[in-house]
């Protein structure tokens, strides 16, 4: 919301100086985003009277100009073809700088001839498109002064954001009220503001216009007034100014009117040639596929949920959002029609949505504009009208009934101590209340009747709000939290915690945490599994749905990675994958995932060729990472990868870990290389995913740990080595022979695996040293053979032999 | 009869030659050709070690003290040789072993935690102190939670501040389905399903359908809740004054708080915090309003709307609160000096080994929460 210093002034009466203003107004609430001058710009730009002009000696479209700009004959060359003797305009000096295009300006020769400044067109000046000549002022103009301050041009331009609660700001007058509530000045009466005697309509003799609303919901009411034989054109320079200053262009004085109104009492209008109207103008619902030409050169098909504004023929306006092009004001409409009516803010805010259309009447509607002030707003718009393009009134049309009852908040003045900390005397909360438009009615809990243009006041809190707002949110004491004695107790969530160990042993473990987005292409989810949620309305296909995997994210790292030239890359990144339940809800698994790609080793002194990265160090990737989470990994199963996940690994380098066959932590191995190579990566990539959210929690004992005494007598290894099928999983061997004797078998690794000469065909040797552990009395020679059998009768269970 | 002088010449005489014999072997084996010569079974010294045994009583008490003391001297002189020798051949190789220690050594790959992970690990600290949990919600939420609730209904203006990002899909109950646009909805969650009073943090990811050099699709916030008796506005800001000077570690902090406007508090405040220029460099501390100094918004706050209260089943004019939220990576960058969010999110491990932290860094209270 843009406005001038010298605008708001028009409302507000007040010696301060901008500088307080502007830190008043972020102050209590309405923050200042910036402040420009256009003088600032326009330093170095003065009137200047064109004492003679003569033809250039060398160019027959420029002229040699003597110029005074008050200090006494200057000479310039000029283009332009309506500098002439006698004319009056805007001399840039020596060491001025043009707004429009950045040029300082400096002595020069053109063609041959002298030129020291430049008289300048609006567009080099941005006053203006005007680019066909030099501005030419009344001949009267102060020669020698500043332009900027002889154009009223020395009027800083206020950007304030107004926050969407706040409609009322969204016009000066709201925000000259808060500022008079805040003592800077006093609000003048709006009578005054707009020279009339008394506000009140003004009826005319002229026969009512003939409108209607048949939609009570979308335009509750509907006010008109016709005005015959007006003379538009361009605006009065008053109010051309202030629109220009804020950025707006000037269109025609009924246009303008309307534009002017709304910035300054946020109360939009429209109005309409009426020569182009057909029968009753009513608010009505559209039709569906109704369209409608608006005023900004857009077709737009409406829908029986909008409300809209149409003749017997045609939509003439996208209600309380946009006008339609063909009722529009020309310079030849003599005949109008005022509208000033109220539409609900819901039903803007709906048809604006579906629409994607904005527009400063859609802002200002949307968020509820003063329901009281139909009957006013008509009244200003009239007067402007009437003083500026002339014309005879109509008696006013009212259909409809704005929503007018105000509301009535109970307020007990304690609140503001109890919510918002700080004391505020009664008599201040009533000073404060009453400034900003409210009513108050004191007993022992008050009445406090909210103004109707304060929609968004609706219960005590809100009263707190106002009143801490305008006595200051500086004056709230800091006031400390009370705390619990003792020290401060845990309070991350089992979840977290295991996210914490993941990440910092992922980390120690020589991993660098990455965050990658949690959407991915279509094309990269099907790619692992594919997705169960896509987005409706995604900012690029590249991020479209939701990640079921964060390899896809890891990948497109590693490759950005390689492509700067990265040897080595170790990625993790802990985050969720996204699922969906039955019932509809989000299903989001907490996970973390770790890449390696590149060199394992660099090539080195010490270990000779680079080497690249195997399955099994995903393996220990996982397994050291499950042991940070808490997982039992002494109970961890190995198994294949899930079937969905077949396009992910490397059918034959890859596995899951498992607890029991139904419950995966883990998935790792070697990345399928269509997987690699359509993420542009090339080599061994080898990964990890684990499902931290599989891990079962531990459960608590007496004690935080369970009871041990390390046993005092030696323990004993054997070696194994056993002959087995090509096809046994060297896990079940392991697991077989650890299950042979589980009290005094601790340990059993397995150190070998050969094949080659001595061990036949489809075959393999596993060599496993196998740890025994004696409790209380050393083994004697038969302890350690019957151990030794049952070792070796459970590896024959599966089809394996000791080797001889 | 050999006399005593010449039996004590000839115990003399040995006792030079084998010395001078033992002190002259430069190789173990010839120290050991010694030992058998001189102590071994048909040795000299043990020759004469045997002549004791076929003496008289008082013969022996004469000859004996220099013939064990031969075999001691020769003993003793044979095994200080050998330690001599195996000292000399030790240093020997050990000199021969030398190798060049400037050769590199490859200390393995050094990983890093995300600035990210890190920052919200301090929060979370430095929020524990306080007495904060840390609660959770799913970032895939219904619009019920996400707005509704949250006091910003279907037609709310503020809805269009948030530039969502929707799912065509409903959930059981019918609710729209989109990218949570705040933490906020951890607020409902957690009122609905907790007796206050209630003290929690919320960190996560969080969605906007906004992408430009200052704001990314995906970010992260933090959410702070209170809900009590009698907590006001003047709680609020010690809160976030305490907060802002532990994570910043700096006790000039000053903070500005301004009136706003957010649908599910009321009052609402926008918090700013004072900043020093240093070095072109925007840096967290002292007052905005100084001459080289400037207001920078971080925090956006209230006290938690009756309404939202009264739509997670509470009594609102029983419980009252206050609730924060803050952007994690702008944290972040405010603390740790980066000035491109896109980085946090492009994975270029350049970037990650720089701004990242040693897994080491786990902040505490007693060593600090920066690192």
């Amino acid at each position: 919301m843009k406005f001038t210093l010298s605008w708001l002034k028009e409302h507000l009466d007040t010696d301060a100086g901008l500088e307080a203003i502007l830190t008043t107004l972020t102050d209590i609430g309405l923050e200042v985003e910036g402040v420009e001058n256009p003088a600032a710009r326009l330093s170095g730009f003065r009137i200047a009277r064109v004492l003679t002009a003569e033809r250039h000696p060398q160019a027959d479209k420029l002229q040699v100009l003597s110029v005074d700009a008050g200090d006494g004959p200057v000479q310039v060359v000029c283009g332009a073809p309506n500098a002439r003797a006698g004319l009056v305009g805007v001399f840039g000096v020596e060491g001025a700088t043009v707004p429009a295009n950045g040029m300082v300006l400096k002595k020069t020769a053109i063609r041959g001839v002298e030129s020291n400044g430049m008289m300048c067109s609006s567009r080099e000046l941005e006053l203006g498109d005007d680019h066909d000549g030099i501005i030419e002022l009344a001949a009267d103009a102060p020669v020698g002064s500043a332009f900027a301050d002889f154009a009223g041009l020395d009027d800083p331009v206020i950007d304030v954001s107004i926050t969407p609660n706040r409609q009322d700001c969204m016009g000066v007058r709201g925000i000259a009220r808060d500022l008079a509530a805040k003592g800077i000045g006093t609000l003048r009466p709006l009578a005054a503001v707009y020279r009339m005697d008394v506000l009140a309509p003004i009826d005319g003799s002229d026969a009512a216009p003939n409108v209607d609303t048949l939609d009570p919901d979308g335009c509750p009411a509907f006010y008109a007034q016709a005005v015959s034989g007006v003379t538009n054109g361009p605006a009065p320079k008053w109010m051309a100014d202030k629109l220009k200053a804020i950025g707006q262009k000037p269109i025609s004085v009924l246009v303008d009117i309307t534009n002017f109104v709304s910035i300054d009492l946020g109360r939009p209008l429209h109005v309409y040639d009426r020569a182009k109207l057909s029968g009753a103008l009513v608010a009505r619902k559209a039709t569906d596929g109704e369209q409608v030409l608006a005023l900004n050169g857009k077709t737009y098909t409406l829908d029986a949920s909008m409300t809209v504004i149409a003749d017997d023929r045609e939509v003439h306006d996208i209600g309380g959002i946009m006008g339609g092009e063909h009722s529009g004001v020309a310079d030849d409409t003599t005949d109008v029609l005022i509208e000033c009516a109220y539409f609900t803010p819901e039903s803007i805010a709906r048809t604006g949505q579906k629409l994607t259309l904005t527009s400063d009447a859609r802002t200002r509607f949307e968020r509820g504009v003063d329901p009281a002030f139909l009957d006013d707003g008509l009244a200003i718009a009239t007067k402007l009208v009437i003083d500026h393009c002339g014309g005879t009134l109509s008696a006013i049309t009212r259909a409809g009934t704005p929503p007018t009852t105000p509301r009535v908040v109970t307020y007990d003045p304690a609140l503001c101590l109890s919510l918002a900390g700080v004391d505020v005397t009664a008599e201040e909360q009533v000073r404060i209340l009453t400034a900003l438009g409210f009513v108050v009615d004191r007993g022992d809990r008050w009445s406090v009747t909210v103004p109707s243009w304060r929609r968004d006041v609706e219960g005590a809190a809100d009263l707190v709000e106002e009143v801490v707002r305008i006595h200051g949110l500086d004056k709230v004491p800091s006031t400390p939290l009370p705390r619990t004695p003792g020290v401060a107790r845990p309070t991350a969530s089992p979840e977290q915690l295991v996210e914490r160990r993941v990440r910092r042993m992922a980390a120690a473990r020589g991993f660098n945490e990455a965050i990658n987005w949690s959407f991915i292409s279509e094309k990269e989810a099907a790619a692992v599994g594919g997705a169960d949620w896509t987005l409706a309305n995604p900012i690029s296909e590249d991020l479209k749905v939701m990640r079921p995997s964060l390899l896809p994210g890891l990948l497109a790292a590693a490759r950005r990675n390689a492509d700067r030239g990265a040897s080595a890359i170790r990625l993790f990144e802990i985050g969720r994958r996204y699922f969906r339940n039955e019932d509809g809800s989000s299903k989001e698994r907490a996970t973390i995932s770790l890449l390696l790609a590149g060199e394992r080793a660099a090539r080195g002194w010490r270990t000779g060729k680079a080497q690249a990265f195997e399955a099994h160090d995903a393996k220990a990737e996982a397994i050291a990472l499950l042991a940070a989470a808490g997982a039992p990994v002494a109970n961890l199963q190995g198994f294949g990868v899930d079937a969905g996940d077949a396009a992910i690994w490397h059918p034959g380098q890859s596995g899951s870990l498992r607890l029991g066959p139904k419950t995966v932590l883990a998935e790792y191995g070697v990345l399928h290389p269509a997987l690699v190579k359509a993420f542009g990566l090339s080599g061994s990539v080898v990964a990890a995913e684990l499902y931290l959210d599989a891990i079962p929690a531990k459960r608590k004992s007496g004690f935080m740990r369970a009871p041990y005494a390390p046993p005092a007598l030696q323990p004993v290894r054997r070696d194994f080595a056993f002959l087995v099928p090509h096809g046994v999983e060297a896990d079940a061997l392991v697991r077989a022979v650890r299950g042979a004797d589980k009290t005094r078998i601790i340990d059993a690794r397995l150190f070998d695996v050969f094949t080659g000469a001595g061990v036949d065909e489809g075959m393999k040797s596993l060599a496993i040293e196998v740890v025994l552990q004696p409790a209380d009395k050393s083994f004697t020679e038969a302890d350690l053979t019957a151990i030794s059998a049952a070792i070796v009768k459970a590896a024959e269970k599966l089809g394996a032999s000791l080797r001889g | 009869m050999t006399g005593f002088f010449e039996i004590m010449s000839e115990v003399a005489a040995l006792k030079s030659g084998l010395l001078a014999d033992i002190a002259a072997a430069d190789t173990a084996d010839a120290v050991e050709a010694l030992r058998v010569g001189a102590l071994g079974k048909s040795g000299v010294v043990t020759a004469l070690l045997k002549t004791l045994g076929g003496m008289s009583p008082e013969e022996r008490l004469e000859k004996g003290p220099p013939i064990q003391d031969l075999r001691e001297s020769v003993t003793a002189a044979i095994a200080a040789r050998k330690a001599s020798l195996e000292q000399a051949a030790l240093d020997a190789r050990l000199a021969a072993e030398r190798i060049d220690m400037s050769l590199p050594a490859d200390i393995g790959p050094v990983g890093s935690v995300h600035p990210v992970a890190q920052v919200m690990d301090e929060l979370a600290e430095i929020f524990a102190d306080l007495g904060f949990s840390v609660a959770t919600g799913p970032e895939i939420e219904d619009d019920w939670r996400n707005f509704s609730a949250l006091n910003i209904p279907e037609t709310h203006p503020a809805r269009a501040m948030h530039d969502t990002f929707y799912f065509p899909d409903t959930d059981a109950q019918g609710r729209s389905m989109l990218l949570r646009t705040h933490t906020s909805p951890v607020q409902i969650r957690t009122m609905m399903s907790q007796q206050p009073p209630i003290r929690i943090i919320a960190p996560g990811r969080v969605y906007r359908s906004d992408s430009d050099a200052t704001h990314t699709p995906m970010f992260h916030q933090i959410e702070g809740l209170v809900i009590d008796k009698g907590i006001h506005l003047g709680h609020l800001k010690w809160t976030l004054e305490t907060f802002l000077k532990a994570f910043f570690e700096r006790e000039d902090i000053v903070l500005r708080l301004r009136p706003s406007y957010f649908p599910f508090t009321e009052p609402s405040v926008e918090v700013d915090v004072g900043y020093t220029m240093e070095k072109g460099q925007r840096v967290i501390g002292g007052s905005g309003d100084a001459d080289n100094g400037g207001w920078m918004e971080v925090l956006g706050s209230g006290m938690v709307h009756p309404k939202v209260i009264a739509a997670c089943g509470l009594d609102p004019a029983e419980w009252q609160g206050f609730a924060f939220g803050t952007g994690v990576d702008r944290l972040a960058m405010l603390k740790y000096g980066m000035n491109d969010l896109r980085a946090f999110f492009d994975g270029d491990l350049r970037w990650l080994r720089h701004y990242g932290f040693s897994a080491l860094d786990v902040p505490t209270l007693s060593g600090g929460v920066g690192a």
